[in-house]
């Protein structure tokens, strides 16, 4: 179609009646897709950071802690920004979590996230806070729920898929690559010792990971972006549920490690004979 | 009351996962006083099983599910656990699994906690070991839900013996229809995988490029090993994705775990952590790692791995 309009176009002073022209073609074809996605976002401790508990550890110590948006959420994001840039899509982001969440939403916003919702309680388990998702999918029609495959602290690993099996939605975990056409979607997942491709449709809920972007490709905000993110809008959604079905009692750290033994350069049958008699791994 | 495990399968013999699930599942039956149904997929022989401590498999034979489909699986096993009124279903914490585990716990209104790695400390309330934090701690997680799933971490309980027989009973459960259709599988059936592998061979940047990974894949060989790397490795595209361990990659919980040239990010040090043995091979004393490992040699991979691969040749040669 472009092409037509190029050759009608081309020859002259109309040239740029065919930018117009591709300018409302683009407006077009985003009122027929405009895919409404919702990104899952985690706020984690920095990845670097030093895990510590407090309250007869009973509670994750934050102090001197960095926070920043769940990696694997981070790659689904940048998937999104793909989407809204390539296909006209609409990505609000989501957070389970009290107050202090809000500067890693608006730095999703700052990414390029067109609004953000936070629902307002302490995540206290993954059923409890796949339970308060579904809810913001149902009422905001989504057509796509990108989330991280498990979040980098509590590696619970379940929010996306209940979601999904609570909301009667397609759901793919490990996702690697992820394509929508229409209502169709392409995808490829991570299994153990290799990948597999699958076909679905929309509603879709997926569980992402590096791959579905690549780490080159995540975008740090600017400082247009984050100007922008202020102005653009927070809801804060009171929760709907208390239940949990699990329950952190208590933490503990590793034992910590004896120290090294050092094996000379130049003495590998010793490794050998410690691995074999000692550690009796081989 | 009973617990049902589900044991995985390869090509219709069980993986190992599936004989530890079945010892794990056995240490809590014996713990309340009930026995192990465990429920396998289109597996050839069920009788191994008897040998972990079941005491009834149920065995579903159906050629559409040759393919993993979690939808199709977590409705299986659902069904299983409603047949038999258990109350502690076990998973292994395969890529798998942990696709079909919130499907069912939804299903099943149950409780699930991930990641486990010893048998419950208590039956009332339920309570779990598991890993948080990749690695970096444990937390100890009630699961308050009547019935319960618990994700056990893989190799974590090892393999437990028990003396006893299983009697198998065909299953044909209902299958629902599931909006995922895997088109193509693309996996490398020669070589074991990282989540299955007793051992692991992992390079880092030490090594220099990608044109020196043949030492990783030798020494790898003579040890049956799974290879992988540390995260600069597959972030300069020397080697894929799927190799990646450490906090954003894969978790690593082999036997013995071998570094070279890898200076111990703490992302990878968590991701490793599990690991039973670590050993690691590096110029650099003052490297991380060595905080980390049990075993050292401050050296330069490029003379040390082809002689520990030599040795180990005449090792295994002489041990087999």
């Amino acid at each position: 179609m472009k092409f037509l309009l190029y050759l009608l176009c081309a020859h002259s002073k109309y040239f740029d009646f065919y930018n117009y022209l591709c300018f409302l073609l683009k407006l077009y074809s985003k009122k027929q897709e405009n895919m409404k996605i919702l990104v899952c976002i985690s706020h984690v401790p920095d990845t670097t950071s030093k895990i510590n508990f407090t309250e007869g550890n009973t509670k994750f110590d934050t102090n001197g802690v960095q926070f920043v948006i769940n990696p694997n959420d981070e790659f689904g994001l940048t998937r999104a920004m793909w989407f809204k840039e390539k296909q006209g899509a609409s990505v609000d982001v989501i957070n389970v979590g009290g107050t202090e969440t809000e500067p890693t939403l608006r730095k999703a916003l700052a990414i390029g996230a067109d609004a953000a919702i936070r629902v307002n309680t302490e995540a206290k388990d993954g059923f409890a806070v796949a339970k308060e998702l579904a809810k913001v999918v149902t009422d905001g029609n989504y057509d796509l729920v990108i989330a991280g495959r498990e979040s980098i602290d509590y590696n619970g690993g379940m929010v996306p898929g209940m979601l999904a099996s609570m909301i009667d939605a397609n759901f793919v975990t490990n996702c690697i690559h992820l394509e929508v056409e229409g209502n169709n979607a392409k995808a490829v997942r991570e299994i153990d010792g290799g990948k597999e491709s699958v076909s679905t449709t929309l509603p879709l809920v997926i569980g992402g990971q590096k791959g579905l972007v690549e780490e080159s490709d995540l975008r740090i905000p600017n400082m247009r972006g984050i100007m922008m993110a202020r102005k653009k809008p927070l809801t804060v959604l009171e929760p709907t549920t208390s239940t949990t079905e699990t329950n952190s009692v208590s933490f503990e750290k590793p034992v910590p490690k004896g120290a090294v033994t050092l094996v000379d350069a130049d003495n590998i049958d010793q490794l050998i004979n410690l691995l074999h008699n000692e550690a009796k791994v081989i | 009351m009973s617990i049902l495990v589900y044991t995985e399968s390869d090509n219709g013999q069980f993986k190992k996962t599936a004989l530890e699930v079945v010892s794990y599942g056995k240490a809590i039956a014996d713990k309340i006083g009930t026995t192990v149904t465990a429920i396998a997929i289109n597996v050839n022989d069920t009788s191994e099983l008897g040998n972990y401590g079941a005491s009834k498999v149920l065995n579903v034979s159906n050629e559409s599910l040759n393919t993993f489909n979690a939808k199709a699986y977590a409705g299986i096993i659902q069904q299983a656990a409603e047949k038999e009124g258990s109350d502690v279903v076990v998973l292994s914490s395969s890529a798998d699994s942990k696709y079909l585990a919130p499907l069912l716990a939804v299903g099943l209104d149950a409780g699930y906690a991930s990641n486990v790695v010893e048998a419950p400390s208590n039956i009332t309330p339920f309570t779990v070991k598991r890993t948080a934090f990749t690695n970096k701690a444990f937390t100890n997680t009630e699961i308050t839900t009547a019935t319960k799933i618990v994700g056990l971490s893989n190799n974590s309980f090892g393999l437990v013996e028990a003396s006893g027989s299983a009697t198998t009973e065909d299953f044909s459960p209902s299958l629902p229809e599931s909006g995922v259709v895997v088109e193509s599988v693309d996996k490398a059936t020669d070589k074991v995988t990282i989540a299955d592998a007793e051992v692991v061979v992992s390079g880092g940047r030490g090594l220099k490029g990608p044109e020196n990974w043949g030492l990783v894949e030798d020494l790898a060989d003579v040890l049956g090993a799974a290879t992988a790397c540390s995260k600069p490795v597959s972030d300069l595209g020397w080697r894929p994705h799927s190799e990646h361990v450490g906090q954003t990659g894969k978790p690593v919980a082999s036997n013995l775990y071998i570094a070279i040239g890898i200076s111990g990010a703490i992302q990878h040090l968590a991701g490793i952590n599990s690991s039973k043995v670590k050993v690691v091979i590096n110029t650099d004393p003052e490297a991380p790692f060595f905080k980390a490992a049990d075993y050292g040699i401050v050296g330069d991979a490029f003379e040390v791995i082809p002689q520990l691969t030599e040795k180990l040749k005449a090792f295994k040669a002489q041990n087999a």
